[in-house]
């Protein structure tokens, strides 16, 4: 770990605009996931109105959370962590500055355009080109400062959250131009809406090039980036250093080549190719190799630490999280299995195991990563420990609400589907397998309530902790933070 | 060897997207060309069948259909024969969906007619009680947007070389032709309509989006 004694004049700047971004876009896009899972209980919500519709609201809740509340994230860890292992500090404030603010509009425009209708309709890649092309722009200005950050470095090694930082740079920068070659149709005939335009892949190649997008965009947002916050956090909350130094190696290796072979697990007996569908199941189960080494040596970090577990909450929210990746990681390739998958796929089992992972791992070691860093950034301290803890079991309950009702509503639907009579005919309508789901709708939704109660829980207590700042500091007579950043 | 890449961040970039790009060469591009190709009598969108699509896709409608039979008997006795990769080959994005909150629509256009979407497009629960699909009234207001349907036929066919204009296949053209093709398209679909406002439109010479997305839902078959 980093001897951050040394150097005590970090620029926190852009980190504190990325940590404030993260609480909004995190309240804002868990506030529409509820609202879209009351309007599966209680359609009359949808209300006729075209912005208010399940349907155009779906794709702004994934959108929200995924780049809004889990980018802003990792980009707050980034500007935070990479000045104290690579031990210099903040090079280029001014493209961090425009990170920052590019990344803000870039998400207030995609909330826009998605109530609007403007979309691609690939899921997770939904946004207009030209909103595509400032993401482009938002995505390499990170690149730039990470490489500046990596070049003007005074510490020669570079830890392991750094190779996970630069991994999600580079697979998402491939990823994302590959999947978004599309051609705006205006600039061919000069009519119609100026935003539309057609992919550059047609049927079943589209759906490759797609899933091989999606399903790594799950692995190099949703997962590389908080493994790199996780091996910062945890050692830094449990201060001891990572378990092992050769096991942390050996599964970011792994967990490279392997996590893209795994996107044909979306399109189990689709037309793709029957081997392309059987490499797609065989590389998911091994992935489970590399995600429980990770996993196993995040946990182990904390040896002989677990007793902090009883009193602290900001290790409870980590080292839970890490636990959720264990799962998430066992249940995503249990599903891949072709067998299961034909049960499994097109239900809600899928949509609980990726709240598995989104709420447990990402939200839970984000939400853990910001206890840690906000009162380091504004030199304070936290403002309730108490509202922290009782944050972490109201959401650990929330999550299990969600879950539970997910896994029994998409094996009920998956069965129901394929049920027959005596005389070998369905034996459900499509409609009775609808009408079977409202328990469970309900139950998931008190689930979504719990949680995102404990996400304003979390909102409140991070910016009553930065309003504390001063009066802290007045208190123990400690210097003002290096950085009298606006935000303050 | 790794101590060695650990200390050169550019070299840690190259390995990584070296190590990366496998998986993606590996399973992707061998059937390119295969995938591509279309089944025997598979004919483009028509102007209005492609504009029903486009608000297909503005709407989202892939968040919660598919369009996909996978090869088990359960979702043939259901929905009809499965898929094939062929009958996709026109299909620019893929709308395959991923979650069955309602049901698979690939061969909707063999079991649904145009009054019963109609009534279910005012209210699912109308025709299907209990079920939590939103309403879609201003598809009753909106008149289509032809300007991009024409857009997106010219693109595809001067780029992506999709055969218009083709033995019996649906022609291109001028905005204009477009929109008098898809106007005389819609005739039918008009007739087979209840609402009155729809048909008074039409008889100013107006489509409107329903009249679209019916046309694009009947031709799944």
């Amino acid at each position: 770990m980093s001897q951050t004694d040394s150097i005590t004049d970090y620029d926190y700047s852009v980190a504190k605009g990325f940590a404030i971004s993260t609480l909004i876009w995190g309240a804002v896009g868990m506030s529409v996931g509820l609202i879209i899972a009351l309007e599966l209980v209680f359609p009359q919500l949808n209300a006729d109105l075209p912005w208010l519709s399940f349907n155009r609201l779906r794709p702004l809740h994934t959108n929200a959370v995924i780049f809004g509340f889990t980018l802003a994230g990792v980009f707050a860890s980034w500007y935070y962590v990479s000045q104290r292992v690579l031990k210099v500090r903040m090079v280029l404030p001014g493209v961090g500055m425009f990170h920052l603010i590019l990344f803000n509009l870039i998400i207030v425009l995609a909330a826009v355009t998605l109530l609007m209708g403007h979309t691609q309709s690939k899921e997770y890649h939904e946004l207009s080109w030209w909103v595509d092309i400032l993401v482009v722009v938002m995505w390499l200005s990170w690149g730039v400062h990470i490489f500046a950050m990596l070049g003007a470095r005074k510490e020669k090694t570079l830890y392991v959250s750094i190779w996970y930082y630069v991994a999600c740079f580079i697979a998402v920068s491939m990823l994302f131009l590959i999947n978004g070659l599309a051609i705006p149709t205006w600039f061919v005939t000069q009519t119609g809406n100026w935003w539309h335009s057609v992919s550059m892949f047609a049927g079943t190649n589209d759906a490759q090039v797609q899933w091989w997008f999606g399903h790594n965009a799950v692995a190099f947002v949703l997962t590389v980036p908080i493994i790199a916050m996780s091996y910062y956090f945890i050692p830094k909350q449990a201060n001891q250093p990572v378990y092992s130094y050769r096991l942390s190696l050996w599964s970011f290796w792994g967990l490279m080549f392997v996590y893209l072979w795994a996107g044909p697990h979306h399109m189990m007996y689709s037309t793709i190719p029957d081997w392309v569908q059987t490499l797609g199941m065989v590389f998911s189960l091994v992935l489970i190799i590399p995600s429980w080494g990770s996993m196993v040596n995040l946990l182990l970090t904390m040896s002989g630490k677990w007793e902090q577990l009883k009193t602290d909450p900001i290790a409870k929210f980590l080292v839970i999280g890490s636990t959720f990746y264990g799962f998430a990681t066992l249940e995503g390739p249990i599903q891949a299995i072709k067998s299961v998958n034909a049960i499994a796929h097109f239900t809600d089992w899928i949509i609980g195991h990726v709240h598995n992972g989104t709420l447990g791992w990402v939200a839970f070691t984000i939400i853990g990563a910001l206890y840690h860093m906000v009162p380091r950034m504004w030199n304070t301290k936290l403002y309730s420990e108490r509202l922290a803890e009782n944050q972490f079991w109201i959401q650990t309950l929330g999550i299990v609400f969600y879950f539970s009702s997910m896994w029994i509503a998409g094996i009920t639907q998956g069965a129901m589907w394929r049920t027959t009579d005596q005389f070998g005919s369905l034996a459900y309508s499509f409609l009775d397998t609808v009408n079977a789901m409202a328990p469970y709708w309900a139950l998931r939704a008190v689930g979504g309530t719990l949680f995102l109660a404990g996400f304003f829980m979390f909102f409140y207590n991070i910016i009553r902790t930065i309003k504390g700042a001063e009066a802290f500091q007045l208190q123990t007579g400690s210097r003002p933070a290096a950085d009298s950043g606006s935000l303050n | 060897m790794f101590e060695f890449i650990e200390r050169h961040s550019l070299l840690l970039g190259l390995c990584i997207f070296i190590t990366i790009t496998i998986g993606g060469v590996v399973e992707v591009i061998p059937s390119f060309t295969e995938n591509s190709r279309p089944i025997e009598g598979l004919r483009p969108y028509s102007a209005l069948e492609m504009a029903g699509r486009q608000i297909y896709i503005r709407e989202s409608c892939n968040a919660c259909h598919s369009q996909l039979i996978r090869p088990f008997k359960s979702e043939t006795d259901r929905y009809g024969s499965y898929s094939l990769s062929g009958e996709y080959a026109y299909d620019r994005p893929f709308l395959w969906g991923s979650r069955r909150t309602g049901p698979d629509l690939h061969r909707i256009g063999n079991y649904r007619t145009t009054d019963w979407h109609e009534a279910h497009f005012v209210n699912a629960r109308n025709v299907s009680p209990g079920s939590v699909m939103p309403n879609f009234p201003w598809f009753f207001e909106d008149n289509v947007d032809f300007g991009t349907v024409h857009a997106e036929i010219i693109t595809v066919k001067k780029l992506f070389g999709v055969p218009y204009d083709q033995g019996d296949n649906p022609k291109s053209g001028s905005l204009e032709e477009i929109k008098e093709m898809a106007f005389i398209e819609a005739e039918a679909i008009v007739k087979d309509m209840k609402t009155k406002a729809i048909k008074e439109a039409y008889d100013r010479g107006e489509v409107r989006d329903i009249v679209a997305m019916i046309a694009y839902l009947n031709r799944m078959k």
